[in-house]
C-alpha cells in the first residue's frame, strides 16, 4: 500500500471520529443549556476548551453565546473541528483514498457529506438542533456499519482503526483534562456531593451516561467516573480500550509487514504503564499530570506512525 | 437553429418505425409510463451522485464538483454496424502507432513527401526527445478513443483521434451500471453486449507491455495529477477496478534506474505506469521544469528500458488537427490500404488558397484550433452570432496555422428523455481501443455524448453536453 494512502486512511477516520465527537460535545452543553439558569453560558466555555477550540473561536466572536457557540461547534469552515469541516476532510481524504476503501465506505461518506451539508447550510435553530444532531449521530453510525461490515481485515483496516483510537483517545483525555477539578476529591469531600452537572457534561461527551449508571448501579463518586474513563476497558471511548485498540492494530501491521517499528516500543510502553498504575495511584500523583502525558504520548505515538509508516515523502 | 428533419435519427430514421437496432427498446419503451421514466432519470441522477461520479470544473473556485448529465435512453448500434466500425478503428490505431513510430526514427513520410516536414519538426507536440527512443513491445498509443460522427446509414466520419490521454471510459463503464440497475428487465430483453470486461482488458494490456529491465511483479499503477484534477474520479475508478495503486509524482521516486513507489514497506518498483498527466508535466528535469505533478528523472529512465510509459510521450502529435488532415495518407502509407473510416474534409487555414475559402464561407464552416480540445478556441459558422464570427476573422487572419475549418456536418440525432417525451439530439461516439504488442481490444460500446440543447452540434461537457449509455448489440 502506498504510505500516502496509509496517511488518507489514518485521516479519513480520525476526521470522522472528530466529527462525531464534536457533534456529540454540542449534544452535551445543549442538555446542560436547558437544565441551567438563563444567560449562564459557562457551560459553552468549557464545551469549547475540551474541543480545543476556544481561541479559534474569541477569534470570530467577542462574547460568548449559546447560539454562536454551537454554530461554531457545527458548521464554521473557519474551525477545522466543526463538523462540517471534519467531515469535509474526512470526505476529501476518502477521495484521495477511493481505491482503497469499499464502494460501501465510500457512498457512506460521501452520502454523509451531502446529507450534512445540506442539513447544516444555514444556522440551525435550537428547536431543530436535536434532530441535526441526531442525522449526525444516525450517519456515523452509517459510515462505521459500513466499515465493519464490508472492509478486508488487511493494513488498510489497521491504519483506518488507527486513526479512529488515536482521535478517540486523544478526546477522551481532553475531556478529562478540562474536567479534572471537577474530580479531584478536594472539591467532593464527604458529605459534599458533586455537582450532578458537571459530571453529566463528562458522561455525556462520551456517550457513557447511561453505561455509567448500568455498571455503578446510580452510584456516582469522581474516582468512579475517572476511573471509568481511564481504566474501564469495557467503555469503549475509555483510554485503555482505545489504547488496547491501537496496540492491537499495531501487532496487527507487524506480523503483516514483518517488521517493527519505534510505534511498536512507543505503544508497549504506554500500554504497561496503563497496566500497572491503578486510579488511586494517579489520584495520588495527580490527574492533570496523568493526562497531560498520556496526551504527549498520544501525539508522540500519531507522529512517528506518520513516519514509520512514510505517510508523506 | 436547423431543420429536424435533415438529420438522420437514429432510432427513427425511417419514418414508419424505428429502425432495426431499435425496435426491441422501441417497443419496451412504448409501454413505458412516462412520469415512471422521469422518475428513474432523477434516480439515475442520485446514483451518480452518491457514486462521486462528477468532474471538476476548471477555473470555478469553489471545489466544485459538477455531474455530467445522463440521459436514459440509450445509443443503440447493431453488430454488424460495430464490426465496420472496430475494423476502422483498428487499422487507424495501426496507422497511428507506425506514423509516431516512423516521425520519431526515419521520417519515412517525409522523406516519401506525403506530409510537410514543418508539420512535424515545428510542432508543439512533437518531442524531439522520443527520437530514436523505441518504446516497448513497439506500443506507442495503449489507449486510444477515436471520436467517430455519423450522418447517415452507412455514412460515419472520425471526428477526432485521442491518442494523449484519451478520458471518459469511466463513464462507459458507469453508466452501463446504472443502467443494469435502473432497467434490468430490459437487459433480458435485448443482448447487449458487456463491456465490463475493458478494466481487466486494459490490465491485461499494459501488463503486456513491460519494459526490458522489468521487476518480477509487473506492476502496473496509474499516475494522477491529483484529486483537484477535473478527470480524477476516472483516475481513481480505473486504478481501483484493475486492482493497481493511483499514484500521484511525490509518491515516486527513481532508485537504481527504476521508478519505485513510496509503500508503508519502503519504496517499490513499478514496471509500467498509465499516466494521466500531459507530457510537458510528465518530468521536471527533462520538460517543464516548474512541473510539480511528474517525476525527475523518469524520461532518463524510460530512454534506459526502465519503465514503459502509457501512452509513450510524443504521442499528442497524432491528436493534431493538422496532422488529422492528412489521415488518409497516414493510412494508406503504412498500412497499403484505403482507410476504411472517412476523415472529414479539411481546409487548412495555413494554406492561402484554404484561408481564403475559409473566410468566405465562415458562416457555414466548423473552425478549430489546431492544437485544441474540449470544445475550446472552436466556432460553429451556422450558429455563431456576427459578433462571433467577426472576431473569429481576426484570429484566423492573424494566425492562420493554427486553424483548420470543417464543413459543418448534419450529425445523426438520438432521443433524449425530456418533459415531453421523447426529443431528437445531436450525438458523436467515443469508442475506446487498447494495444498491446500483440493484438488491438476495442470494448464493444463506447462513450455517446450528446448535445442536450436543441438543436446544438456542441457535445462536450464542458459545454452542456451530457452522455447516454452505449448498446452494441449481440449478433
Amino acid at each position: 500500500m502506498l504510505g500516502k494512502t496509509a496517511g488518507g486512511l489514518f485521516w479519513m477516520f480520525r476526521y470522522l471520529e472528530r466529527s462525531e465527537n464534536t457533534a456529540r460535545m454540542v449534544e452535551a452543553g445543549f442538555r446542560l443549556g436547558m437544565t441551567r439558569p438563563e444567560g449562564d453560558d459557562d457551560e459553552w466555555q468549557s464545551v469549547l476548551q475540551t474541543a480545543a477550540v476556544a481561541h479559534l473561536y474569541y477569534q470570530r466572536h467577542e462574547t460568548l453565546e449559546a447560539s454562536k457557540a454551537i454554530d461554531f461547534l457545527l458548521r464554521d469552515s473557519s474551525n477545522p473541528s466543526s463538523v462540517l469541516s471534519a467531515i469535509a476532510a474526512a470526505r476529501q481524504n476518502a477521495r484521495l483514498v477511493r481505491t482503497a476503501i469499499t464502494r460501501e465506505v465510500w457512498e457512506a461518506v460521501n452520502d454523509t457529506y451531502m446529507i450534512l451539508k445540506q442539513v447544516l447550510a444555514r444556522p440551525v435553530s435550537q428547536r431543530d438542533l436535536p434532530e441535526v444532531l441526531g442525522t449526525i449521530r444516525q450517519q456515523s453510525a452509517l459510515v462505521r456499519g459500513a466499515m465493519l461490515g464490508t472492509m478486508l481485515r488487511n493494513d488498510i483496516f489497521d491504519f483506518a482503526r488507527l486513526g479512529t483510537f488515536l482521535e478517540r483517545a486523544d478526546n477522551t483525555a481532553r475531556i478529562l483534562d478540562v474536567k479534572y477539578y471537577v474530580l479531584l476529591p478536594s472539591i467532593s469531600q464527604i458529605g459534599s456531593s458533586l455537582d450532578n452537572v458537571q459530571w453529566e457534561t463528562i458522561l455525556r461527551s462520551v456517550a457513557g451516561q447511561r453505561a455509567y449508571r448500568w455498571i455503578t448501579k446510580g452510584e456516582v463518586n469522581p474516582m468512579g467516573i475517572a476511573d471509568f474513563l481511564v481504566f474501564d476497558g469495557r467503555m469503549p471511548r475509555s483510554l485503555a480500550f482505545s489504547v488496547g485498540k491501537i496496540s492491537s492494530n499495531l501487532v496487527y501491521l507487524e506480523q503483516a509487514y514483518d517488521t517493527r517499528h519505534t510505534c511498536h516500543d512507543q505503544i508497549d510502553v504506554l500500554t504497561a504503564r496503563l497496566a500497572h498504575t491503578s486510579i488511586e495511584r494517579v489520584f495520588e500523583d495527580g490527574l492533570h499530570e496523568f493526562i497531560t502525558d498520556f496526551l504527549d504520548d498520544i501525539a508522540r505515538l500519531g507522529g512517528q506512525i506518520e513516519q514509520d509508516y512514510r505517510f508523506h515523502g | 437553429m436547423t431543420d429536424s428533419s435533415r438529420f438522420f435519427d437514429e432510432m427513427l430514421a425511417r419514418g414508419d418505425g424505428p429502425r432495426e437496432p431499435y425496435a426491441p427498446y422501441h417497443a419496451w419503451f412504448s409501454n413505458e409510463d412516462l412520469r415512471d421514466l422521469r422518475k428513474k432519470s432523477s434516480d439515475a441522477e442520485q446514483f451518480f451522485r452518491r457514486t462521486g461520479i462528477t468532474f471538476n470544473v476548471y477555473g470555478q473556485s469553489e471545489a466544485d464538483e459538477r455531474l455530467i448529465p445522463f440521459d436514459i435512453v440509450p445509443r443503440i448500434i447493431s453488430a454488424r454496424e460495430w464490426a465496420r466500425l472496430t475494423k476502422g478503428i483498428e487499422q487507424r490505431v495501426r496507422a497511428i502507432n507506425a506514423f509516431l513510430y516512423d516521425i520519431y526514427h526515419r521520417q519515412e513520410i517525409i522523406r516519401a513527401g506525403r506530409v510537410p516536414v514543418e508539420l512535424i519538426t515545428r510542432n508543439e507536440a512533437f518531442l524531439p526527445q522520443m527520437i530514436g527512443v523505441t518504446p516497448p513491445g513497439n506500443v506507442y498509443t495503449h489507449i486510444v478513443g477515436t471520436d467517430l460522427v455519423r450522418t447517415g446509414e452507412d455514412e460515419f466520419f472520425v471526428l477526432e483521434d485521442n491518442a494523449r490521454t484519451p478520458s471518459g471510459v469511466s463513464y462507459m463503464l458507469e453508466n452501463r451500471e446504472t443502467m443494469l440497475q435502473m432497467f434490468p428487465e430490459l437487459f433480458s430483453r435485448v443482448r447487449v453486449q458487456p463491456v465490463s470486461n475493458y478494466p481487466r482488458d486494459l490490465h491485461r494490456s499494459l501488463a503486456a507491455s513491460t519494459p526490458d529491465n522489468c521487476s518480477d511483479g509487473r506492476t502496473v499503477a496509474v499516475l494522477t495529477p491529483g484529486i483537484h484534477n477535473s478527470a480524477y474520479f476516472e483516475h481513481a475508478f480505473l486504478a481501483d477496478n484493475m486492482g493497481v495503486e493511483l499514484v500521484e509524482g511525490h509518491d515516486l521516486r527513481v532508485i537504481d534506474g527504476k521508478i519505485t513507489m513510496r509503500t508503508t514497506e519502503g519504496y517499490r518498483p513499478i514496471d509500467v505506469i498509465y499516466r494521466r498527466i500531459d507530457d510537458e508535466f510528465l518530468d521536471p528535469m527533462n520538460f517543464n521544469p516548474d512541473s510539480l505533478l511528474g517525476v525527475p528523472g523518469i524520461m532518463d529512465v524510460y530512454r534506459a528500458g526502465g519503465i514503459t510509459i502509457a501512452n509513450a510521450p510524443g504521442t499528442g502529435i497524432a491528436d493534431d488537427k493538422a496532422i488529422y488532415s492528412y489521415m488518409p495518407e497516414i493510412v494508406e502509407f503504412y498500412t497499403g490500404e484505403k482507410a476504411i473510416l472517412q476523415n472529414v474534409p479539411t481546409w487548412r487555414c495555413s494554406e492561402p488558397e484554404s484561408l481564403a475559402y475559409v473566410l468566405d464561407n465562415l458562416t457555414e464552416l466548423v473552425v478549430k484550433e489546431v492544437h485544441g480540445s474540449g470544445g475550446y478556441g472552436m466556432l460553429v459558422g451556422p450558429a455563431a452570432s456576427k459578433k462571433e464570427l467577426a472576431a473569429f476573422r481576426a484570429k484566423l487572419e492573424a494566425r492562420p496555422g493554427n486553424y483548420i475549418a470543417q464543413p459543418t456536418l448534419a450529425l445523426s440525432t438520438v432521443p433524449i428523455l425530456t418533459a415531453k417525451g421523447l426529443a431528437p439530439r445531436h450525438v458523436d461516439l467515443r469508442p475506446f481501443a487498447l494495444m498491446s504488442p500483440d493484438k488491438i481490444t476495442i470494448t464493444p460500446g463506447g462513450l455517446t455524448r450528446v448535445a442536450l440543447k436543441k438543436g446544438s452540434l456542441v457535445v462536450n461537457s464542458s459545454q452542456g453536453g451530457g452522455t447516454k449509455d452505449t448498446w452494441v448489440l449481440e449478433e
